[in-house]
C-alpha cells in the first residue's frame, strides 16, 4: 500500500451525479479518502454511515471525506440515498479499480480493499490505513488520532 | 468539541443499563432503529448472559434512532428502560410518537414527565455519552458487542 510522505497519486473519477471529482480539486483542504469494497454490503451501519454521525467533528478538523469503490455512479447515488450519508462517493469504474490500484489499496478478487489515507494540503499522503481483512471496518476513532 | 481518539470500552459503571444475568457480562453498542440489534437482542435474552446496553444511534441510516434513544432513556428514569427497548425492538413497524406514547401508558409510566424527559438535554446528553465511547472504543457497525473481564 502507498505510504506516508509520498505524494498522492492524483485522479479524476465521476462522482454519484456524474460530475468530475479530481483529487487536486482538495489542494489547500485536507481530505480522508476511503476505499472500500461494495457499496450494499449486508450489514447494518457500516464506516460510512457512522463517519457520517462525526463530520461535524471532522469538518472541525478541516477534513473532507471521499469514499471510492470501483461501483458505477448510479450504485454510489442509490446507496447514498439508502444510508442518508452526504459523503461524495466516487466510481473507479472504468478502467475497474485504477485509483484503488494506484493507492495500493487492491484486493485480488476484484475490489477495493478497505483502507483509509489521509492527504494533506499540499497533496502529500500524512496517515494511511489498511483494514487486517475487507470485512474488517475501521473505526472513526482512528481518523481522529491520526489528526491528533 | 468532545475528543474522539481511540479509548478503551469504558468498563460496567452505576450509570448503565444492565439487565442480569447468570453467565458473563458483555457490553452491547446498539441502534434501536437497526434490524440486526433487534435480533441479536433477543438472542443475548435467550443466552443468559447479563448484558450492558449503551445507545448507539447511527441517525443517517436510521432517522428515528435519535428519537427512540431518548424515548427509551426516558423510560428508563421511570425504572421500565428494558421493557421499553424490548417493546421497540419487538415492533420496529411502529415507532412514531403516538406508538412511543401508547407503550408509555402500556408500562403505567407518567406522560407528561415521559414527553418532557425524551427530548430533554439531559436525555440527550446521556445517549450521547455512550455513543462517543462506542466511538472512540472503535465501534464501526452495529450490534457491535464487548465481552469484558466479569469483576463479580
Amino acid at each position: 500500500m502507498i505510504a506516508a510522505g509520498e505524494q498522492a497519486p492524483d485522479f479524476t473519477l465521476r462522482n454519484e451525479d456524474g460530475e468530475d471529482v479530481s483529487l487536486a480539486d482538495y489542494r489547500g483542504r485536507k481530505v480522508l479518502l476511503i476505499f472500500y469494497p461494495m457499496d450494499f454490503s449486508p450489514v447494518c451501519s457500516d464506516q460510512l454511515s457512522i463517519y457520517q454521525e462525526v463530520k461535524p467533528e471532522l469538518a472541525e478538523k478541516g477534513v473532507e471525506l471521499v469514499g471510492i469503490s470501483v461501483d458505477h455512479v448510479w450504485a454510489h447515488k442509490a446507496f447514498q440515498e439508502k444510508l442518508g450519508i452526504d459523503t461524495t462517493l466516487l466510481a473507479d469504474f472504468e478502467p475497474k479499480g485504477e485509483v484503488a490500484k494506484a493507492y495500493g489499496s487492491w484486493f485480488d478478487a476484484g475490489f477495493a480493499n478497505r483502507t483509509l489515507v489521509l492527504v494533506d494540503e499540499d497533496g502529500i499522503i500524512a496517515w494511511t490505513y489498511e483494514s487486517p481483512t475487507p470485512g474488517e471496518f475501521p473505526g472513526a476513532n482512528l481518523i481522529f488520532d491520526a489528526l491528533a | 468539541m468532545s475528543e474522539l481518539g481511540s479509548a478503551p470500552v469504558p468498563p460496567v459503571g452505576p450509570e448503565d443499563h444492565v439487565r442480569d444475568g447468570a453467565a458473563e457480562t458483555v457490553i452491547v453498542y446498539a441502534d434501536l432503529g437497526c434490524p440486526h440489534c433487534a435480533r441479536d437482542w433477543f438472542e443475548l435474552g435467550r443466552s443468559g448472559r447479563r448484558v450492558v446496553f449503551r445507545h448507539f444511534p447511527v441517525r443517517s441510516k436510521h432517522p428515528r434512532a435519535p428519537d427512540l434513544h431518548g424515548a427509551a432513556e426516558a423510560a428508563g428514569l421511570q425504572g421500565a428502560f428494558f421493557d421499553f427497548v424490548d417493546s421497540l425492538y419487538a415492533d420496529r413497524g411502529h415507532v412514531d410518537d403516538p406508538h412511543l406514547w401508547q407503550r408509555a401508558e402500556r408500562f403505567g409510566l407518567d406522560l407528561d414527565r415521559f414527553d418532557r424527559d425524551r427530548r430533554s438535554d439531559a436525555v440527550a446528553a446521556r445517549v450521547r455519552r455512550d455513543f462517543e465511547s462506542g466511538i472512540r472504543a472503535g465501534v464501526a457497525g452495529t450490534p457491535a458487542v464487548f465481552e469484558l473481564p466479569d469483576p463479580r
